[in-house]
């Protein structure tokens, strides 16, 4: 299968979408003209033109309010925040607004946008430039949160996602975008179902639920552990609102064993979630405690060690795995 | 000139909203009505005489202040009380409230608790139409206070720099709850504040909903023929306080009743037994209809049951997922 980068996935994505259909437009800062800040819309303005590729100003809680006024009018927008660091500064139209308004107004209408959101840290950009909150936005009801790792994945969750009849926020992580990966021709049709994990590599000894970019460090630790003789499985959720709860509960039940990883906050993330749920569902089944690997709370610092320290790592993963597997 | 027809059209709206308010505010009293319920009374002329210029397929957007534009927009009074009562027959099936009575059937794009919030939403309405190039219209209503919201100088920008069909009207009832518009704003006179978008704004009396009416059809007609979004300021005074729980002692009990003097409803009473449009028979018969439809609406929502258990899930997602939470 040919191979092309995460970046090149979602431009497919779009692209493909909004030949299909014509209420598909994009909005967002620098996504015309400039081809986006990470490339992700390149090429694009010129096939569509300004109507469907919009460069907007300098204004998030705007952009989502337009983009949620557009589709309330029939539209089917794909807004883009160009950090997902600038979903904070939206937070009121994405949690009081985007994500209320069809259960507030009892279903009377239905509010499909897709808002795309680059994030993630690791690439020394400080404390306001690092963020991965998507468990700020799984908190909130009322917005599905899709979470590729991979090009293949991003391809098929995006179009998913814009074809969905309710509110998504699509979170990309800053580093994936240069990650080449296989991904089927243009002339297949890529479309992968929201609340479907994957296992992205098969293990019998412990489960490591990573989404994003984590993955690639959780099959890094899966390899090293390997070489101590313990088979872990990889298993990405993919989507995080929709979860893939069941196909969790069947891998941690055979593995017997968990570690979850996430770049965001340890306290109170997915993560905390998760393992919550598996000693609910699984609590005879578990041969060790959850084991959690996150970013240490405090505001991600800029040097480059300090940064290191602060962001899980797939040594984390790999200790956290040993610790409960020996 | 306003045919004799939609004048009493304009007055049996403007009554009504009154009466259903006032009995709001004894249901309230009563404990039949929860949480947070925000008065229109006084400023009827406003929504009445705007909605009116509008097409039954424009677009309307509101704050949490409500109730009579849902009425105005063709909302059924007996799905408003029901929505206050927090019954399953409510315009929003009692998931709303009073701040959130949305109704798609009247292109009614619902209230919103957040100053300022509704904004961006108009506008992106107004994209839609502009997308599509049809020629449907957004009207967004707001307060004096949403005009320091961040989010309404992004709206207005966006209008702007897009020329998109939006029209902003402000019903400036000169308090944000409790505090003066000249102790919040830099710049009381909000019609101004249009210039700093090169976009026209008008300053209209919010108590006389005959210009009100026509001054409104007027900006319509410049906005549906694409002179891009424009600003009109329709000064009023709401007689209560900012919520049912707020007594108003902030206020002047003499500048009060200066307002109570130009009260939209008794002024037009005037205007048309004067024109002799109504006679003053026609006009008490109205008032008693009126009340026999808002002791109706009440007896409705009354009767109505709530929503069940089963429905606490319900109206999430269109998508449903199995792990999705479910009663």
């Amino acid at each position: 299968m040919r191979e092309i980068r995460f970046y090149e996935a979602l431009i497919e994505a779009m692209a493909e979408e909004m030949r299909r259909d014509e209420r598909v437009f994009l909005m967002g800062e620098d996504i015309g003209l400039f081809g986006g800040t990470f490339r992700a819309t390149e090429g694009l303005m010129a096939e569509f033109g300004e109507r469907r590729v919009r460069d907007t100003p300098i204004a998030e809680a705007g952009i989502v309010g337009l983009a949620l006024g557009a589709a309330f009018g029939g539209l089917r927008p794909v807004p883009e925040l160009m950090t997902m660091n600038f979903a904070i500064v939206a937070m009121d139209q994405i949690v009081n607004h985007v994500a209320k308004m069809r259960y507030m107004f009892g279903g009377q209408f239905d509010l499909p946008l897709t808002i795309r959101a680059p994030g993630g840290g690791g690439t020394q950009k400080g404390a306001q430039h690092s963020h991965s909150i998507e468990s700020w936005f799984v908190n909130a009801p009322g917005i599905r949160v899709v979470i590729p790792s991979t090009p293949h994945d991003a391809k098929g969750l995006l179009k998913t996602s814009i074809r969905c009849d309710d509110p998504v926020l699509f979170v990309e992580h800053e580093r994936l975008y240069s990650v080449k990966g296989p991904v089927p021709e243009e002339s297949e049709e890529l479309l992968i179902p929201l609340g479907q994990a994957e296992t992205k590599r098969p293990g019998r000894d412990v489960t490591l639920v990573a989404w994003s970019f984590m993955v690639h460090d959780a099959l890094k630790a899966a390899e090293a552990l390997a070489e101590e003789g313990i088979e872990a499985e990889v298993w990405d959720p993919r989507t995080l609102d929709p979860f893939d709860w069941d196909a969790l509960y069947a891998s941690v039940a055979r593995t017997r064993r968990c570690v979850v990883a996430e770049e965001g906050w340890r306290t109170l993330g997915v993560g905390a979630e998760i393992a919550a749920r598996l000693q609910e569902h699984l609590f005879h089944e578990l041969d060790a405690p959850v084991q959690r690997v996150g970013a240490a709370d405090v505001p991600t610092p800029y040097a480059r060690n300090l940064e290191q320290a602060a962001l899980p790592s797939a040594e984390d993963l790999f200790r956290a795995a040993l610790k409960i597997c020996t | 000139m306003i045919s004799p027809t939609d004048q009493i059209k304009m007055y049996r709206q403007m009554l009504l909203i009154r009466r259903i308010e006032e009995r709001i505010a004894e249901c309230y009293g009563e404990g039949k009505i929860g949480g947070f319920t925000h008065l229109y009374i006084g400023q009827e002329a406003v929504a009445v005489g705007a909605i009116n210029a509008l097409n039954q397929d424009d677009n309307v957007i509101d704050t949490y202040r409500d109730h009579g534009h849902f009425l105005v927009r063709g909302g059924d009074p007996k799905a408003l009380m029901a929505e206050l009562f927090g019954r399953v027959t409510g315009c929003c099936k009692g998931k709303g409230g009073s701040m959130h009575l949305a109704d798609a059937e009247h292109y009614f794009f619902g209230g919103t608790g957040i100053v300022g919030a509704s904004i961006p939403i108009a506008v992106g309405l107004g994209l839609a139409s502009a997308y599509r190039e049809d020629d449907h219209i957004t009207m967004a209503f707001f307060g004096d206070g949403a005009t320091n919201q961040g989010v309404w100088h992004e709206g207005l920008n966006f209008a702007t720099i897009w020329n998109l069909p939006v029209i902003f009207v402000c019903e400036n009832n000169f308090y944000g709850i409790g505090t003066d518009v000249r102790l919040s704003s830099a710049f009381t006179e909000v019609h101004k504040k249009a210039a700093g978008y090169g976009i026209p704004g008008y300053l209209i009396d919010g108590m006389d909903v005959m210009e009100v009416r026509q001054r409104c059809e007027e900006v319509v007609r410049l906005v549906r023929g694409g002179a891009g979004p424009a600003l009109i300021e329709a000064r009023c005074y709401r007689y209560q306080g900012h919520s049912m729980t707020d007594p108003g002692r902030y206020r002047a009990r003499a500048e009060e009743e200066l307002w109570r003097k130009r009260d939209p409803i008794p002024r037009l009473a005037r205007q048309m037994l004067d024109a002799e449009v109504v006679t003053q028979e026609r006009l008490d018969e109205m008032e008693r209809e009126i009340e026999a439809q808002v002791e109706e609406a009440v007896r409705f929502a009354d009767e109505s049951p709530e929503p069940g258990p089963e429905m606490l899930y319900e109206h999430m997602f269109r998508e449903r997922y199995p792990s999705d939470p479910h009663a």
